[in-house]
Order: structure tokens, then sequence, then C-alpha cells
């Protein structure tokens, strides 16, 4: 028998095929390649006109020419230099870095897409060398040997790409020796790209609307109103009881405010129900504002002054309306801003009062500056007392972990509280990993107005090792739920699980306690909240029927 | 078959050379980065890669059933890298590169020669999942999408009647 010809080595087959495609040039020479899936469109000029910012004109992030002015080089390098000025932190930021890498391997963009440009330490040298050409001596003298470059349009395109391939979610900053905030750069670097106009057309797109009507969606009062009222319907079908909430009433003594992705979207709408029915529960004195209608704020995406701008509303009307304070519903950024930023961008109304529970009593006394409490910490509070009757059971078929969100966390130390009422209204509880949770959460990957359908690609990336610890739990205990306090959460989080861990459902917090609150007087529930039936309620009456 | 003891005898030195290949398929730092970092959690990615390359030599050899599963894994991950297709499904070529490198002591008996045809054989096949598999998640892509802006404005569709509709048509697809 002849001997079997030898088959081609694989490597002879694929001759033509180069899979190791690290870039020959340094970082610095390697401009920037805009990969579909990667980045969010341009926004569109009528946004920018109706805020009145800077450069409308039709353009894409694809274009090769972005239309800026003539002189954009000059606007950025004083755009730079004039932040340099107004936050010492920023200053301190681009000067201290000994690039110790600790940050590099901490970062869920870095982690999911591996490009090197997104360890924030380099991200941040992407703006450093640039601020080293042109405000250090060093740099001016030196260049290329100080770590300086030139400002050239690539190098602002580059900026741009990695500038909204960042969540501004700090966890980098929790590993970081000096704690160096590579957020707050990342919000410098917007704030410098929004001179020109170049914004993305999903946080252009909220902001102005916000501006215009009050949230980001651009829903009218009628709308917000109807809208609530529908959940009411579901409600009232699923225990059997009314409620009427009230809107833009004088007098109440809290106003409430909420992310307007809560009174659209699910699982959002599914978390509102669960502030309404234990809202009514309670016969709290509170009113829903149309005017005030958006608790999350993408101006804070865009700049401090926009941001400032969309929330004067905040206290704008809860002067109007005479409250004693504010209750805001389960946001993320939407907290961090109130809690660290609002009382600094406006002076609360004199008719605001230290927040106090009227249910328990208790002084909410770490508000007393902002006048706004959290609804995590308000129904812990509830619990704690034990003011709220609950039958946990009602989530039996769930097996809830807890996604903490970044700025919730990171932002402010909120860790206890949602855990606290989970446990509280569930009956199995996990946790993820120790390292993915608390200070250590990984972010959600769509945080920061990247939550757009057109960079999915990027979130899907930035979402994995936030999966990854979610698949864990899944496969270990079973975890089918979700559970976060943050509306981009309910928003992203759903299709984050359908990619990467299928038969993982999203929730917010108050769905859960809206699930479990036994009201007065209500029908024995057998649907949970998103009406599906409840496992066991309907054997229990075969049986019932049976005997 | 001969070829088979062999290679489960020398599997753990497989894994790991594939594993070197596959990663090298990612900037240098990257690959540093993929190669060291021990706690799957810290870095999935890489922990995906290793324990995916092992599940798939390991039903290789064993005929298990879980090939798809840990195949799964690593291209779920590539097909939303920055990869395409053929790249992003290339690694499971690399395994007849790395067998071959393994067994280069023994290259010329002819028993070899024979059986290395039938173990090409098992990685053709192993490619063509590989590829379904990409595909579905491109097109998992695409669907989630949809869901996502369905799921934005439920509440405004359900009030135009416009969600049975919906429904309607995504089951009959």
């Amino acid at each position: 028998m002849a001997k079997a010809a030898k088959p081609p080595k694989p490597e002879e087959i694929t001759k033509s095929l180069d899979y190791k495609k690290t870039p020959e040039t340094h970082w610095m020479d390697t401009p920037v390649e805009f990969r579909p899936g990667m980045y969010c469109y341009g926004t569109r000029p009528k946004y920018l006109e109706e805020v009145g910012m800077p450069n409308p004109r039709e353009w894409s992030s694809a274009d090769e020419d972005w239309k800026l002015p003539e002189n954009w080089k000059e606007i950025v390098l004083e755009g730079i230099a004039d932040r340099l000025n107004k936050h010492r932190s920023f200053r301190l930021f681009m000067d201290i870095c000994v690039r110790c890498g600790a940050c590099a391997d901490k970062c869920h963009f870095y982690i999911g897409t591996g490009d090197p440009k997104n360890m924030p330490v380099l991200r941040a040298e992407l703006l450093r060398s640039v601020y080293r050409k042109y405000f250090t001596t060093g740099g001016k003298l030196l260049g290329r040997v100080a770590g300086a470059r030139e400002l050239t349009m690539d190098v602002f395109k580059e900026l741009w790409y990695y500038a909204y391939q960042c969540t501004e979610c700090r966890r980098c900053s929790v590993f970081c020796p000096y704690g160096i905030d590579t957020a707050e750069i990342t919000i410098m670097v917007r704030e410098i790209i929004n001179l020109l106009g170049c914004n993305t057309d999903w946080i252009m797109g909220p902001v102005a609307n916000c501006y215009r009507k009050g949230n980001h969606l651009g829903l009218e009062p009628h709308t917000i109103q109807s809208n609530i009222e529908m959940m009411c319907d579901d409600i009232e079908e699923i225990t059997g009881i009314r409620i009427e909430p009230t809107f833009n009433r004088k007098g109440a003594e809290i106003l409430f405010i909420t992310p307007s992705g809560d009174l659209f979207g699910v699982p959002g709408v599914y978390t509102c129900m669960g502030y309404l029915m234990l809202f009514h529960e309670l016969g709290l004195d509170y009113t829903w504002s149309t005017y005030a209608s958006e608790g999350g704020n993408f101006g804070f995406f865009t700049s401090l002054e926009m941001a400032k701008r969309l929330y004067y509303k905040v206290y704008a009307e809860a002067e109007r309306l005479g409250v004693k304070w504010i209750l805001g519903g389960e946001c993320g950024h939407m907290w961090r801003l109130w809690h660290q930023y609002l009382a600094t961008f406006w002076k609360p109304p004199d008719n605001l009062e230290d927040p106090v529970s009227p249910i328990t009593g208790t002084k909410f006394e770490h508000a007393n500056s902002s006048k706004i409490v959290h609804v995590v910490e308000f129904t812990a509070d509830l619990i704690r007392h034990g003011k709220i009757k609950l039958d946990p059971s009602r989530n039996d078929h769930l097996k809830v972990t807890f996604h903490d969100s970044c700025n919730t966390s990171r932002g402010m130390g909120f860790f206890e509280e949602p855990r606290y009422v989970i446990k509280s209204v569930c009956n199995h509880f996990y946790e993820m990993p120790e390292n993915t949770i608390r200070e250590k959460t990984f972010c959600c990957g769509s945080g920061s107005g990247l939550n757009s359908s057109e960079d999915m690609e990027l979130r899907m990336r930035g979402g994995l090792p936030r999966a990854n610890a979610v698949r864990y739990v899944h496969e270990r205990y079973g975890v089918n739920m979700l559970a976060n306090i943050c509306a981009i959460d309910r928003a992203a989080l759903p299709t984050l699980m359908q990619y990467w861990v299928p038969g993982v459902e999203v929730c917010g917090v108050h769905e859960l306690v809206g699930n479990a609150l036994v009201m007065t007087g209500e029908q024995k529930r057998t649907m949970d909240l998103r009406m599906e039936p409840l496992p066991g309620v309907e054997e229990e009456e075969e049986g019932e029927e049976e005997e | 078959m001969r070829l088979w003891e062999v290679l489960k005898e020398r599997k753990g030195r497989i894994a790991a050379k594939w594993f070197e290949q596959v990663v090298a398929t990612y900037p240098e730092e990257t690959a540093k980065f993929l190669k060291s970092k021990r706690d799957p959690f810290s870095n999935p990615v890489g922990n995906t890669i290793k324990e995916g390359i092992e599940g798939i030599i390991n039903s290789l050899l064993d005929k298990g059933e879980e090939v798809n599963t840990f195949l799964d894994r690593i291209i779920r991950i590539r097909a939303v890298q920055d990869f395409t297709p053929s790249e992003a499904v290339s690694f499971v070529f690399q395994l007849k590169d790395v067998v071959r490198e393994e067994l280069a002591d023994m290259s010329d008996e002819s028993w070899l020669t024979e059986e290395i045809s039938l173990f090409d054989r098992r990685v053709d096949e192993l490619a063509l999942k590989a590829f379904d598999i990409f595909m579905g998640c491109r097109e998992r892509l695409y669907e989630i999408k949809v869901d996502e802006m369905r799921n934005w404005t439920f509440r405004l569709l359900e009030r135009a009647n416009l969600l049975e509709e919906f429904e309607r048509k995504k089951k009959n697809l």
C-alpha cells in the first residue's frame, strides 16, 4: 500500500492570514480606528441649537472631516487651561500619576476589550501627553522624551473615542495609591469635547429634551400622568386596591422624583409600581411633579454647567410646591449628583427642612445639606422599625443577587441599605464574589450615557466582568434575578444578561418590595408585579377545588 | 487509537501551548495580563479561554457532549471583540499546529500520518461548530438591540396597542 501523502500543514493553508495584529508603532503614533459597534453617533445640530451649545452642524463621528471651527486647537487648549485653573484636582491628576499600573487591569473596559488604551492610566495619558506639551516646561522643552505630544486632529479624535469608552465608574480610583479619579479626567475631556459641539446624539438628545420638557424622553405632563395611572390600573388588577397618586400638589410634605426610565421602560415600570404601592400603604403625604419629572441628568455627561442647568427644576419645584423635603427614586448617577453636587449648584430653598421620616421619626441627618433622601434608605428605615408588613414568600420563585451601582456604592458608600431591604423581602439572596461587589463593583458597562444601541459591542465587552460574576451565582446557586437601584442598570443589564447569562432577569429593589408588601384590604395575590402567575398559587387553588 | 492515547498523556502541555497561541492574538500588554491573573473574576477573558481550551481538549478526546459549551464561552467573547469572523474562530485551527509541534518527535511514524488526518477532521468539525456559534452570537446581538428598543418604550407601545402585534410577529419569526 502506498504511503498516505502528508496533508498540508495548517500554516501552509492559512499563510495569507495574519492573526497577530498588534500595531508595530508606539501608541502615540497609532491613530484611532473607528470600529462600528464601539462608538455612538455624533449629535444632531438641532439638539445643540436648542440649548445654545457651540458648533451645531451635520456631522458623523466616522467622518474624516468633523467640521470643526478653524481655531479648534486654540479652543481645546483654552478649555484645558480653564479647567486646570478651576479644578485643583484636575491639575493634580495631570501631574501626579507615577504610572505604577495598579489601575490598569481594574477597568471593565480594558478587561473586556483588551485594548491597552482602555487601561485607565493610558486613557488618562492620552490627555496628559497633550497637557505636558502645552502646560509643562519639561514637555515644552523635551517633547516626546518627557511624554509630551502635539495636539493634532488624530489626537483629538482619539480623546473623543476613549472618553466615550469610560463610564466614569471610578473603579480604577479605588485601586490608585494616589486616589486619582480617572472619572474626573473623563468628565473634563468630555467638557472640552463639548466646546467643539462633538457630543454624542445619545447624550445630547436627552439633554435637549430635558431642558425643554423636564425629562430625557421629552414626555409632556399629560403623558406622565396617564402612564402612572396605567400602572395604577395594573396594581388594582393585582391587589384589588385603587391608588390615586397626586400630581403637582402644593402643600404636600414630600416631593418624589425618579428617573423617567421608571415611567416607561421595563423593568423600570415594575419598580415604579413598587413605589406607588408602598407610598399608598404608608398613607404618605407626597406628590409627583410633571415639571421636575426627571431624576437622571445626562447634562452630567456633557458638562458641569449643563448638569447644573438641568437640575434647576429640582429645588425650583420643591419651592413652588412648598414641600418639606425631597425623596428620590432608585437611580445611580442621580444620586451621586444630588448627594455631592446639587447643594453646591443651587442653594436649597428656605421652605425645605432637614428630612425626617413621617412614619418612623428618623432624622436623615446625612441629607441635611441636600434635603434629599434615597428611597432605599427610606424603606430600609421603615422595615427596621417594623412599619410595613411583608410576605417574603411571594418572592420565593426568585433567587436574587444584588448589583452595586457604581455611583451609589463608590460614589457614596451605599452598601447595606439595599441588601437589608432585599433580605427582608426575599428568602433567597446570594452575593456575587467579593471582588465584584460593594466598592469593587463592576460597572454595567453602559453608564454615563453609553447605553445606546449603536455601541452594543462596546457595552457587551464593558459589561463582561459584571456578567461573568452573575453567571457564577447563576450556575452555582440558580440565581435568576439581578436586583439593582439604578435606572441605567435597569435599562442596560437586561440586554447584558440576554447576551451573557440568559435566564437571569433584572429588577429594581422596590419591585421586590411591591411583591412582598402586604397591603391593607388587598385581595389574595395570584400575580407578581409583572402580572405573571405566582408559582404555587394556582396549584393551591386547584387543590382547594378538588377538596 | 494510538494517537488519542498519546494526546491524552500530553494534554496538559497541549492545552498550555494552545492557550499561549490564542492569547497571542491579543496586544502584547494584554496578553501578559490575560496570562498572569489567576482570579476568574478579575480576568474573565483569560480564565474563560483557559478553561474553555481545557474543556474542548477533554471533550475532543473523550467524545464529551459539552464541547459546544466550552466553544461558546470563548467565541461569545471573541464575537464582540475586535476580530473579523475568521479571526474570531481561527483559534480552533491553531490546535492543529500545536498538536503537530507537540508530536514532532514521532513525526516519522507511519501510524501518526494516518491517524492525524482523523484528528484533523475532528478539528474541522469543531471549526464548523465554532462558526455556528459565532453566527448565533452575532444574531443574538441584533435581536437584543431590537428587544432593548421595545423595552425602553414598553408603555408607549402598550398604549398604542402595538405590543401584541410585536409579540405576534416575534413568535412568527
